[in-house]
């Protein structure tokens, strides 16, 4: 691929990006969310048109109108959801498009048949064909969808962050079919966010940023992370959370979580937060991170235990009393859970206090704004204009937006989850130093987070939780990453 | 509709010189208030001015008088207030397939003998108090099954479309009931200025519809709930409740439709509003309320119901078969649909 280019209305998504990839080689694709590689590889499975520049295949330039022509070209597709019909059979799901059929009649045993071959190829001979993919785990969906790219003759394989619906043990074995298919001598494209995947896996690198090459087609065993990760993010990184922790300002607890537990999702945890405080749960996906938070918020409702907000005790599974005491929540998912796509920011920012500008019912749209746009400058939104719509905004800004709700709101309680998700790292620093200064003010804040070094970095005291308990409660500063690791493999596997 | 076309032609034909009121006073409100694209509903008063023009040519002056300008008003009237309800269920995401059967089912109640005996022994607006109430009773009960029951609003309704109907049934064993309330009568088929009641009434549920939706933290809630249903409940919106609120305000405006069918039939029958529901949805979504709910337009809605009101008197002053009416009908609802999916921004998923 030759400088591409793909403009969208309003946005250039590409903007000039150079790959060439060799047969038999795993070529890794690098780069932040938003830099491009989305959009990149849809250009390459023919769902999107490039606005310019060149696609050669084999030598020859060529255009890919429509994702079958890359199919039948023998490029192949493996996007982040996985795109398996649940309700069919593993064999079904391999042959759907392209069914073995004549004069529109399946021919059941040869497609049968030709799936144990590919299963076999695949290194996965024990999932039977007539399985119905519902049943399988992610991994066992993971190789069908990969049995389908190679069932049409796939020569190029693109994945995208495949290992991230993964355990460790899954991605061991998705590395090996990986290799079984370079050595076969088909290409893989690599998309991932995990330097370390991409050391045991690539041959060679391919760096985006903002729609652009960084670099292209660097050897895997001659660069260093280092020079990766400047190449990724445009500068050296540091690790600046914001300055050190300044600890609670106050010995009496803001936030009470006594015996809270959910049955079946995660069991009794206790702690508190003090004011000036923030406490960080850390631990995998899955681990029961996300729920704790949301049932301290109540937005599930506890089996047992209480919350207790300055002493008073929040009604369960009432989102309203926990607003009502101060409560913000800024969720996981920012889109889905947080925000209103299609309203102007500043709706978005005042829709937790939207009743409290107006008398009676009314609106009052122009002293919403004003505030809005209040908290939008000193937050440094940009744009720092409050009336298009959120969507338009990067994933750092609308995460601004959120905080800037709760702000306006005025918060006693801040819950974070995944605040920094999405989010590029210009923005996250400034987040970091945001929430520094709320928790400086006398905030008490809970926060979840996936990077453990992003809690290690900005909490003051952490609790580790692994398979819905907590298994370590402690300062930050007494604890390093490995050890946090140890103990939620530790606590995963007891 | 073709049923609604004779009655009430000789109403309201005295004070001339206001003649160009509803059309010509509300664009200001639009560009002001509510946050559709001005393309759309500027895409619907030019095919309102197409059918206005094409009236003139086919109809002249039988098209342009005061008399027919009044019937269409009339007509529009009754669907109008229940596609006002219907636009606050759409923008907040759900759907009322119930709305005609209400309607039905509280005109019979209101037009008991009971009912009627207790307006004639204490006042008239007895039967309208019965008539809305029985709208928001039904409508509360939908809203209480979809928020706190989790049936999915379309099965919901669908379930008190039947069940509407066949109450009527059952308490009017089928009968037609005349209104003999002379005081009810008297006020709701008279003029005011020329133009008659529930022309009035039309519009004033309009104008409060549009406030409601576009200044009142109800109507943001309302969009809120819609556009993100998650993120509403994440922020502190008590988001069953509000469901609740909306679906018996939809069920309040068949109630008020019941009164203005009432007075325009002067009977209540279990077959009035019949298929009202599906006119109310067309008018709603060609006004540019989004299906998916999150946002809604009054403004749209009335010019919606208007459109289709025009056309309807276009086909029967042209003795033009009914059947042609509703192939055109529906081609209506296709391309205004066609065109909302091309202004909206978001094409992008």
């Amino acid at each position: 691929m030759r400088d591409i280019v793909k403009h969208f209305p309003g946005a250039k998504a590409l903007d000039g990006v150079d790959l060439d990839i060799r047969a038999g080689e795993v070529h890794c694709l690098l780069g932040q969310n938003g830099a491009g590689k989305s959009t990149l590889i849809k250009v390459l499975a023919g769902a999107h048109q490039p606005t310019s520049g060149q696609i050669s295949w084999k030598g020859e330039p060529v255009t890919i109108p429509t994702t079958m022509a890359a199919l039948r070209m023998g490029i192949a597709t493996m996007y982040q959801e996985l795109d398996v019909v649940d309700g069919l059979t593993v064999a079904e799901n391999i042959f759907l498009g392209h069914e073995l059929s004549s004069g529109g009649v399946l021919h059941r045993s040869a497609a049968l048949e030709q799936t144990r071959e590919l299963l076999q190829r695949l290194g996965h001979p024990e999932i039977p064909p007539q399985r119905e993919v519902g049943r399988l785990s992610a991994a066992g969906k993971q190789i069908v969808s990969m049995a389908r790219a190679l069932s049409h003759e796939a020569q190029l394989i693109i994945m995208d962050e495949p290992s991230a619906v993964l355990d460790p043990e899954e991605v061991e074995n998705l590395f090996r079919v990986v290799r079984s298919l370079r050595d076969q001598g088909v290409a893989v494209v690599y998309i991932s966010h995990r330097l370390d995947e991409i050391r045991q896996i690539g041959d060679r690198i391919t760096v985006l940023k903002d729609g652009r090459t960084a670099a292209t087609s660097l050897t895997v065993t001659d660069t260093p992370t280092r020079e990766l990760i400047s190449l990724m993010t445009g500068h050296e990184v540091t690790s600046d959370f914001g300055g050190t922790a300044s600890g609670p300002t106050s010995s009496d607890p803001l936030l009470e979580v006594d015996g809270l537990a959910i049955d079946g999702v995660f069991e009794p945890v206790t702690f508190d937060v003090r004011p000036g405080e923030i406490v960080g749960l850390a631990g995998l996906v899955g681990a029961g991170r996300s729920e704790i938070l949301e049932t301290v918020y109540g937005a599930r409702r506890a089996t047992a235990g209480e919350v207790r907000i300055k002493g008073k005790k929040l009604r369960r599974g009432s989102i309203a009393s926990a607003v009502d005491q101060g409560v913000g929540l800024a969720p996981e998912e920012r889109k889905s859970q947080g925000l209103l796509l299609d309203q102007p920011i500043y709706r978005n920012i005042t829709l937790s206090t939207f009743a409290r500008f107006g008398r009676s019912g009314l609106l009052n749209e122009r002293a919403e704004r004003a505030a809005a746009q209040k908290q939008a400058e000193s937050l440094h939104l940009s744009p720092a204009d409050v009336t298009p719509n959120i969507r338009t905004l990067s994933g750092g800004n609308q995460q601004k937006a959120m905080l800037a709700r709760w702000l306006v709101h005025g918060c006693d309680v801040l819950l974070l989850d995944e605040p920094t998700r999405g989010v590029d790292v210009g923005a996250r620093a400034e987040i970091y130093s945001l929430v520094r200064e709320l928790s400086r003010q006398g905030t008490a804040v809970l926060m979840v987070s996936s990077e453990i070094e992003e809690v290690l970095g900005l909490a003051d005291r952490i609790l580790v939780v692994a398979d819905g308990r907590v298994v370590h409660t402690g300062p930050s500063n007494d604890i390093d990453e490995h050890r946090v690791l140890d103990l939620v493999m530790e606590g995963a596997h007891t | 509709m073709s049923e609604t076309t004779a009655t009430g032609a000789h109403t309201g034909a005295d004070t001339p010189g206001r003649d160009l009121s509803p059309e010509e006073s509300k664009p200001k409100k639009s560009v002001a208030g509510s946050n559709l694209s001005l393309g759309h509903s500027l895409g619907l008063i030019l095919a309102l001015g197409a059918l206005v023009v094409l009236g003139i040519i086919t109809g002249g002056d039988r098209f342009l008088s005061l008399d027919n300008l009044m019937v269409i008003l009339q007509q529009a009237a009754v669907v109008g207030v229940i596609s006002i309800g219907v636009t606050f269920v759409i923008t907040s995401g759900g759907i009322d397939l119930s709305v005609g059967s209400v309607m039905g089912l509280a005109t019979i109640w209101a037009s008991t003998l009971g009912t009627q005996a207790i307006a004639t022994d204490l006042h008239w607006i007895i039967m309208v108090f019965t008539a809305m109430g029985v709208g928001a009773a039904a409508g509360l009960l939908n809203g209480l099954i979809i928020a706190y029951g989790r049936v999915v609003p379309f099965i919901a309704t669908l379930a008190m479309l039947v069940a509407a109907r066949g109450f009527a049934e059952l308490i009017s064993g089928r009968q037609t009931q005349i209104v003999t309330v002379p005081g009810f009568l008297s006020f709701f088929r008279r003029d005011i200025l020329g133009i008659p009641v529930i022309v009035w009434v039309f519009l004033l549920v309009a104008a409060a519809g549009w406030f409601l939706l576009n200044r009142t933290t109800f109507g943001r809630r309302t969009i809120a709930v819609g556009g993100n249903p998650e993120a509403a409940r994440l922020a502190g919106i008590k988001v069953k409740r509000h469901l609740v609120m909306v679906y018996s305000l939809a069920g309040l405006c068949a109630g008020i439709a019941a009164v203005m069918m009432l007075s325009r039939t002067t009977s209540g029958s279990s077959t009035h509003g019949y298929l009202y529901e599906l006119d109310a949805i067309a008018a709603v979504v060609v006004g540019g309320t989004l299906l998916a709910g999150g946002r809604g337009t009054i403004f749209g809605t009335v010019l919606g119901v208007l459109v289709f009101q025009v056309l309807t008197n276009v086909f029967v002053l042209n003795n033009l078969d009914s059947s042609v009416q509703a192939v055109v009908k529906g081609a209506i609802i296709v391309g205004a649909v066609l065109l909302q999916q091309r202004f909206s921004s978001h094409s992008r998923t």
